[in-house]
Order: C-alpha cells, then sequence, then structure tokens
C-alpha cells in the first residue's frame, strides 16, 4: 500500500511539474531592472510550440541588443520575456498581460503574423506601441493601426526580387507549389509567389496543400512531381519546410527549391541535413555584411554561443529601433513618447542595413538572396 | 496513382499497428487507454535517444524501444487502471486516469527533449529507392510495412495459439468466469498492456523514422485516427483495426492528392460515419449480446 502512496505522490509532483511548465516563465529583465527608470519592453515570442525554433532566436537577438544599449549610452532598457506558444490564444493572453499588469512601454513581437493578427488588436486599442520583428504577411498586420509597427520585411517586398535572381541562375520555366493553407504567414507567402511566378512567366503545373500538424507530405509530393515541373516551391515554417524538403529528396527529386521566408532559420539546414543542400531562399539579412552595425550585432551573437540568423538579426534591431525612438522623444519612454519616436527613426544603422519606415509603418531596406551549400546559408552575390 | 497506393499502405501500416494495440486494451477491458498515444510518442523518443545518444544500431535501438513501450504500459496499468478496477465506474474514471497519464508523459518528454522537433541522425537508415513498376519507394518504407505486418501478424499468432492468447481471450469475454477457471486476470490484463503498447510503441519508432520529425506532440497526430480506425473496424475486433487502418490511410491519401489537404479529416470522418450507418458496429464488431 506504501507503494502506491508514494506513486500517487509522484504522479502528483509530475502534474504539478507540468503545469508549472506550461504556464508563464518567470520575468526575466535585462540589465538595470528593480525600476532603476528605463523603459521596460515586453517580449511576446514564440518560445514553445511550432515556432520555436525562431523564438529562441530572437531571444538571444533581444538580449545581446539590450546589454548593448545598456552599455552605450544615457538609455536604459529592460525587457520582460513571455512565451506566446505559437498560439493565437496564448499571445492574447500575453498581450493583455503586457498591456494591463506589467504597464510596458513598448511590446516586441509577437513571432507569428498568426498570432499578429489576433493580439495586435489589443494593443492598437490600448494605444500600446507594438514593434513587429519577424512578422511577414503582406497584409493585416500593420493594417490593424497606427500603433503596429515592424522592421520585418514582407514577403511580398523580398519574394519577387529573390524569385528573379533565382530564374537568371537556374532557367526555370514550370514550377509546383505546395504550401501550408491553415497559417496567415505561409498562405500570405503563397499569394506572392503565385505573383511572382506570373510577373515571371513561369507556369504553375500543380499547387497542393498541408497543415501545420501534418508530418506526412508523400501524398503531395508525389502529385507535384508526377507534373515534372522545374522547380519545387514551398511556402512553409521551419519545422514543415525541413520535413518537405527531406522527403522531396527521398521521394528522388533532384531539381532546385525555393522557399519563403520560413526557410530562414538554422534550424532548417540542422534537421533537413544534406537534403537542404540548393534550395535558395529571399532573406532581409545580408550575413555577409560589413557594416559596423552588423560585425557588433555578429560579435554580440558569437559572445552569446548563438549561431545567428534573420531573427536574431531582426530582433536585435527591434531594440535598437525602440532605444532610438526614446533618444527622438528627448529621453521619454511613456507609450506616446515612443509612438511618436518611432515616426522620426530615419536611416538608422542596424545590422539589417540603413533601417526607415514606410508611410504604413512597414520596415524599409535592401532585402537579398541565399542559398544552402555544404549545410551553410550563403549570400548570392 | 501506383505511387498514391504505395503512400497509403504505408500511412496505414503505421495506423494499423498503432490501432492493434489500441483496440487489443479495449477489447479485454472495455476502456479507451488515452494514453496509448503518449506511449507511441515516448517510445519514438527513446528509440531517438538510443541512437543519437547511445549510438545504438536501429536494428538494437527498435527492439529495445519497443520493450520499453511494453514496460511503460504496465507502469500505465499499475497507476492508471488498477487501483480503479472493480469501480462501478471504472470506465470513465479510467478513460480519464489515462488522459491525466497521457498528460504527465507528454510533460515528461517535454522536459527531457524540449519543445523542438527532434530528428533521428542522418544515415540512421540507409537512403536506398527501389522502383516497383512505374511507382517508387523508399528501402525504410518497405520495412515499415513490413515490420507492421509481421508484427500484427504475430499477434494475432499470438491471441490465437498460445495459453497466454486464450487467457486474454478469456478475459476478455468474462473476466469472473476467467478468474473461477483459474486465470491470473490480473496478470492477464498486464500481458495485455505489454502487448498494446509495445506494439504502439513499435507503430511510434516506425512513425518517427517514416517522417522523420519527433516532438512531444505527434501522437496527438495519431491519436484522433486511431480511434477512428478502431470505431470503423468494430471495437475490440484485431482484424477490423487492421483492415480500417489501411482503409483510413488510403482514404487519406486520396483525399489529400485529389481534393486538398484541408478535406483530409472531413473525408475520414464523413467514411466513419457513413460505415456506422450502415453497420453500427462498425466493419468486424459483434453485438454487445454476449453481456448477457
Amino acid at each position: 500500500m506504501g507503494l502506491w502512496r508514494w506513486s500517487l505522490s509522484l504522479v502528483l509532483f509530475l502534474l504539478a511539474a507540468a503545469c508549472k511548465d506550461k504556464g508563464a516563465q518567470p520575468p526575466e529583465s535585462g540589465a538595470g531592472g528593480g525600476g532603476g527608470g528605463g523603459a521596460v519592453f515586453g517580449a511576446a515570442l514564440s518560445l514553445t510550440g511550432a515556432a520555436a525554433s525562431y523564438g529562441a532566436q530572437q531571444r538571444a537577438g533581444i538580449q545581446a541588443a539590450v546589454d548593448e544599449v545598456n552599455g552605450g549610452g544615457q538609455t536604459k532598457v529592460s525587457v520582460l520575456f513571455e512565451d506566446d506558444a505559437s498560439t493565437k490564444e496564448q499571445g492574447i493572453t500575453v498581450f493583455q498581460k503586457f498591456i494591463n499588469r506589467d504597464k510596458v512601454s513598448a511590446i516586441i513581437g509577437p513571432t507569428l503574423s498568426n498570432t499578429a493578427s489576433a493580439a495586435d488588436p489589443l494593443a492598437q486599442q490600448a494605444k500600446v506601441p507594438v514593434l513587429g520583428i519577424s512578422n511577414t504577411a503582406a497584409t493585416g498586420i500593420t493594417d490593424i493601426g497606427n500603433y503596429i509597427w515592424r522592421d520585418s520585411l514582407t514577403e511580398a517586398q523580398v519574394i519577387p526580387g529573390a524569385f528573379k535572381k533565382a530564374q537568371e541562375k537556374l532557367h526555370f520555366k514550370t514550377a509546383g507549389i505546395l504550401y501550408g493553407n491553415d497559417d496567415v504567414f505561409t498562405k500570405a507567402g503563397y499569394d506572392v509567389m503565385q505573383k511572382a511566378l506570373q510577373d515571371l512567366g513561369v507556369k504553375v503545373l500543380g499547387t497542393q496543400t498541408f497543415a501545420k500538424p501534418d508530418r506526412d507530405y508523400n501524398a503531395q509530393l508525389t502529385e507535384l512531381m508526377a507534373a515534372k515541373p522545374d522547380v519545387l516551391v514551398v511556402s512553409a515554417l521551419a519545422d514543415n519546410a525541413s520535413a518537405i524538403v527531406a522527403q522531396a529528396r527521398q521521394r528522388g527529386w533532384t531539381g532546385p527549391i525555393l522557399g519563403g521566408n520560413g526557410f530562414n532559420s538554422p534550424a532548417f539546414i540542422k534537421n533537413a541535413g544534406p537534403a537542404a543542400d540548393g534550395v535558395m531562399v529571399g532573406t532581409s539579412w545580408n550575413s555577409l555584411s560589413q557594416d559596423p552595425a552588423n560585425q557588433k550585432f555578429l560579435a554580440a551573437m558569437k559572445k552569446a554561443g548563438v549561431n545567428p540568423d534573420q531573427f536574431s538579426a531582426q530582433a536585435y534591431t527591434g531594440v535598437l529601433i525602440l532605444a532610438e525612438a526614446i533618444k527622438q522623444s528627448g529621453g521619454k519612454s511613456g507609450r506616446e513618447d515612443i509612438e511618436a519616436g518611432l515616426g522620426k527613426v530615419k536611416d538608422l544603422d542596424t545590422p539589417l542595413g540603413k533601417f526607415s519606415f514606410t508611410p504604413n509603418r512597414d520596415a524599409q531596406h535592401e532585402p537579398s538572396v541565399q542559398q544552402v551549400k555544404d549545410g551553410k546559408f550563403q549570400i548570392v552575390q | 496513382m501506383g505511387q498514391q497506393v504505395l503512400n497509403g499502405i504505408f500511412l496505414g501500416s503505421i495506423y494499423a499497428l498503432f490501432a492493434v494495440g489500441y483496440t487489443l486494451v479495449f477489447g479485454v477491458l472495455d476502456i479507451l487507454n488515452l494514453a496509448h498515444q503518449a506511449v507511441f510518442m515516448l517510445a519514438a523518443f527513446i528509440a531517438l535517444a538510443l541512437v543519437a545518444d547511445a549510438h545504438f544500431t536501429l536494428w538494437l535501438a527498435l527492439p529495445a524501444a519497443v520493450l520499453a513501450g511494453g514496460l511503460i504500459g504496465i507502469v500505465l496499468e499499475r497507476l492508471a487502471f488498477r487501483p480503479l478496477r472493480g469501480r462501478a465506474d471504472s470506465n470513465i474514471s479510467g478513460l480519464i486516469s489515462s488522459l491525466a497519464m497521457a498528460t504527465v508523459f507528454e510533460a515528461i518528454a517535454l522536459e527531457i527533449f524540449g519543445p523542438d522537433i527532434s530528428r533521428f541522425p542522418q544515415g540512421t537508415f540507409p537512403d536506398r529507392v527501389i522502383h516497383l513498376g512505374g511507382a517508387t519507394a523508399s528501402l525504410l518504407q518497405l520495412c515499415i510495412v513490413g515490420i507492421s505486418v509481421v508484427l500484427m501478424a504475430a499477434l494475432t499468432l499470438l491471441l490465437a495459439r498460445t495459453r497466454l492468447g486464450r487467457q486474454i481471450r478469456a478475459v476478455a469475454e468474462n473476466p469472473r468466469a476467467a478468474r473461477i477457471l483459474g486465470v491470473n486476470v490480473d496478470r492477464a490484463i498486464a500481458v495485455a498492456f505489454f502487448l498494446s503498447s509495445a506494439l504502439g510503441g513499435a507503430a511510434g519508432v516506425l512513425f518517427g523514422l517514416a517522417f522523420n520529425s519527433i516532438s512531444p506532440d505527434i501522437g496527438r497526430a495519431v491519436e484522433l485516427k486511431g480511434l477512428a480506425v478502431i470505431i470503423l473496424g468494430g471495437m475490440g475486433s484485431i482484424p477490423g483495426a487492421v483492415i480500417a487502418g489501411f482503409a483510413l490511410g488510403m482514404v487519406e491519401v486520396f483525399t489529400v492528392a485529389y481534393l486538398g489537404s484541408s478535406f483530409r479529416d472531413a473525408v475520414s470522418f464523413a467514411v466513419l460515419f457513413l460505415v456506422l450507418v450502415a453497420r453500427p458496429h462498425g466493419l468486424f464488431g459483434r453485438a454487445a449480446a454476449r453481456e448477457a
């Protein structure tokens, strides 16, 4: 009997541990916490769930930028991290906490466009500035209202240029498309890709769909490959993307694969392995840039022991932009001060290049194209 | 076309293997073991850990993970089912306690392996493509179908021909009568759980190998499918689960290919519904008359 008591309490303990794990993570403040007068931002990141591979990168980027800003000058900032679990529901909860309980000056995130489309309206209503650092859906983000900003280029800004460059290299005339139709971002990516292919005069021989939790893409790939297109075009998040590419290669696909923004992650290459070789994707961050701002970012990431990618670069840039906004409004960090300051950010030196906002509060800077070679993204010149 | 049939057989073999274990426990206890999907997931992770961290070959890791799955099944039975046995409401309370165990198992996996998708290292299985007429299949896919069929056949033989199998069937028929005839009912149930979870674990390892992505929530992908399969096949019927598993795999593949992925679950469950309208006890189910 004693044994059963014991195992029952073990089960209860494990249950409690499970609940604790799924709940909110304790807030981590950057340097100078404890109300030293600095601005407090809230970062809603996907630290678990489908987009967890991006969230970890973003957290590293933000942390590095906070250290950089606080080490630099008179502006002091700190960031509270919360996990949006890659879902709309959790994203809304986190936003409510930031707006009402933590009373943050501005919100960074959330990671997915899908979550942003649901959570951002809360901030707009409460007049809290939001700076998206990875929302790339062409519509439905900054359209929400004048308090929603982003430093991530949209698919519409990156993909047409990337596909044009890819066609110059690969001379393809026909394509088969596979995209996730249950996610705002991958669906929007598909719309842009279809338009870009049309503009380039590429004929689409087949279109197939999948959903985020799917693991088996054999049926779709079989159908697409039966049409024998020159190139496979895929709009997917990194986790799906690596499985799709791996299964396509397993099915015997040797042709090129063009990806959307979801492919821009070291996790994609790590998980797809050799199958990733030859995959081409547009990117908003040129890892080879010799600009001092980029070199500083690379050094910071090296020190943190993190493999930098577009997502950490954009997250890092986000903090620089908010710090600049505070500077622009004379060091004041109220919600309205930051909102006004963001409007004045122009040609800021960041790892992404000279950064400005468009009149619609979207990002404006030069995109690049990269291709996987020997297990690494390499910028296509 | 031929290729899609092959894809369907391949997916169906995993569904069938998962569902056979699911339905075995239902047949014996009349309880749905909702933690079956968590055992599926844990076994996949155990095989992964053995291959990636302990550098076992797959042919050693697979049986080890299957055995581990079976042992988890015994633990599961002890913790979630046995304490409740004999209560008037044990069907519902067992359902709930198995759900709790599923949550615990998922939390353990989340703690140890993290939320990210993990994969078997490159070269765990030789990358060979085999041409069959106009279609192609990888060696891995053929092995998966082969292993599934062998395991399901072994279970059928075990239940039909051995003393142990007879005891399990006797308990399924009537636990009290079985006990009077000298069958150790607790032991027979524990063995049923071991077999069920071992097969569920095998399905998990094969699923992990096939689609090469393992995360703490992969069980959820097959949980509902498994339920649909055992209802379709007739609750408690093993041949029913096998045939329904392959049928569901085939229906899914053709729906995805020709109607789009959004319709997959809609079509699968519509088929389930139609079959139940025509045959309320499923394809191979027996009417509940034996209770009398």
